[in-house]
């Protein structure tokens, strides 16, 4: 028993390193399950409570142009979140239990999310830096090993490079404005930077999970190499906006062909991962709203599915 | 009634079980999804949602997965309905195709000023 067990285990690990895809219906080591149904339902989450700062600001947007271009956003983030809990689903896990997991408190999102959008920059910030960061977690997982999740983020990918230029563009337009539409612009900046470096998860040396997740190739680069490439890209992109990254240690080193940077605040990072963040208890508050709120439309329409099929029975009885 | 004659812990289970069911009957089904991106093509597979009914289930398909002219043409089927093959199985269903390379134009040698073949 025990030898059919690793051998198992060992014609998995040789599918995986020949790039093989996992799907759905595949055996996988238990962990392996586990670990992706914890992922991309965490992944699907962040999409979901991600739509709550956003939803904030789309009545309150300067034009019609940024207002349609923000629904879109958000409607693109709730079809998001749709994708992903499906292939959560193809893992043996109902959706009512993942509604459950995200409302109750128990499962996590991106921490990101617990942080205020107090300003119309922030719209910018957000589609800037969160989007950009989340890009580039997102390009890495087309590549993962298990189907349905690259898949979903095959379609996420191609939706989502919108969403970055659409941010840009509002930062590019405050920044090309008067003083204090710049000085907005610089403000959503201070303040999201390094919440969008801490988007990347722990340094390597504090990331158990890392090395086995490289091995199943869950994930194909680690956290400080996704988290260096970010500010590789977006330097340049501030220096365009003529606006200044909050880090007085980040400097280009013409040796490692990267930019150095400061410090991240790791106390501030686990701080909010506990639920201590400023937004932590309104985001789950909202989130238990809508879902109570559109009970009776739940309702309403199960109810009427029934009717109709029991007038199609009669019909054909 | 049942439910009187058994222990009270138990009790409490078969009640918990009961009322789990009866939620879990409230859930929407899961609908597969094809989508047909333009005429001339066939209908792919493009991914699964909840829906209370068909009608529902195209029109949540339309929302989530043809938000930017991906297709012309949708199917809906109930998961349930669709019957795949087994993956443990795969040897003895895929395999025997591996040795044939005698269907493959490439494995026929002519001589290369035959053309139109």
């Amino acid at each position: 028993m025990e030898n059919k067990t690793l051998s198992l285990e060992e014609q998995f690990q040789n599918r995986i390193d020949s790039g093989e895809n996992i799907e759905a219906k595949d055996w996988m080591p238990e962990k392996y399950r586990k670990t992706h149904i914890r992922q991309i339902s965490q992944h699907a989450h962040s999409e979901v409570v991600g739509m709550l700062p956003e939803g904030n600001w789309i009545s309150r947007a300067p034009s019609l142009r940024r207002k349609v271009a923000l629904l879109a956003k958000v409607q693109d983030e709730a079809g998001h979140g749709l994708y992903l809990y499906s292939a959560a689903e193809t893992l043996g896990i109902s959706r009512e239990e993942l509604n459950e997991q995200l409302n109750s408190g128990r499962a996590k999102y991106s921490s990101i999310f617990n942080y205020p959008t107090i300003s119309w920059a922030d719209m910018g910030a957000v589609g800037w830096l969160v989007d950009g960061a989340a890009i580039i977690n997102q390009v890495m997982l087309t590549k993962t090993s298990y189907g349905p999740y690259a898949r979903a983020m095959v379609r996420i990918c191609k939706e989502e490079s919108f969403h970055q230029r659409q941010g840009y563009e509002i930062m590019l337009s405050l920044c090309n404005g008067t003083e204090a539409q710049k000085a907005m612009a610089q403000d959503a900046l201070n303040r999201w930077w390094w919440p969008s470096m801490m988007m990347f998860g722990p340094r390597d040396e504090d990331s158990p999970n890392t090395e086995q997740s490289m091995k199943w190739k869950i994930k194909k680069k680690t956290n400080d190499e996704l988290r260096q490439q970010f500010v590789d890209q977006t330097v340049p992109q501030a220096e365009i906006l003529g606006l200044t990254i909050p880090d007085k240690d980040l400097k280009w080193n013409e040796e490692r062909g990267h930019y150095d940077f400061g410090t991240i605040d790791w106390d501030e990072f686990w701080d909010v991962v506990k639920g201590n963040g400023l937004m932590n208890e309104k985001r789950l508050k909202d989130r238990n709203e809508a879902w109570d709120e559109g009970k009776w439309v739940r309702d309403a329409a199960s109810a009427y599915a029934e009717k109709q099929a029991e007038k199609r029975a009669k019909k054909t009885a | 009634m049942q439910l009187q004659l058994m222990p009270r812990n138990r009790q409490k289970k078969e009640q918990r079980k009961q009322h789990k069911s009866n939620n879990m009957n409230k859930e929407w089904p899961i609908w597969e999804i094809f989508i047909r991106s333009k005429n001339g093509l066939e209908h792919r597979h493009c991914g699964s949602l909840h829906a209370a009914d068909e009608d529902m289930a195209i029109q949540n398909a339309r929302d989530v997965y043809t938000r930017r002219q991906e297709g012309v043409s949708i199917w809906v089927v109930e998961s349930k309905h669709i019957t795949a093959s087994n993956p443990e199985k795969n040897g003895e269903m895929f395999e025997p195709a591996a040795d044939k390379v005698y269907r493959h134009p490439t494995f026929y040698e002519l001589p290369d000023e035959i053309k139109h073949m």
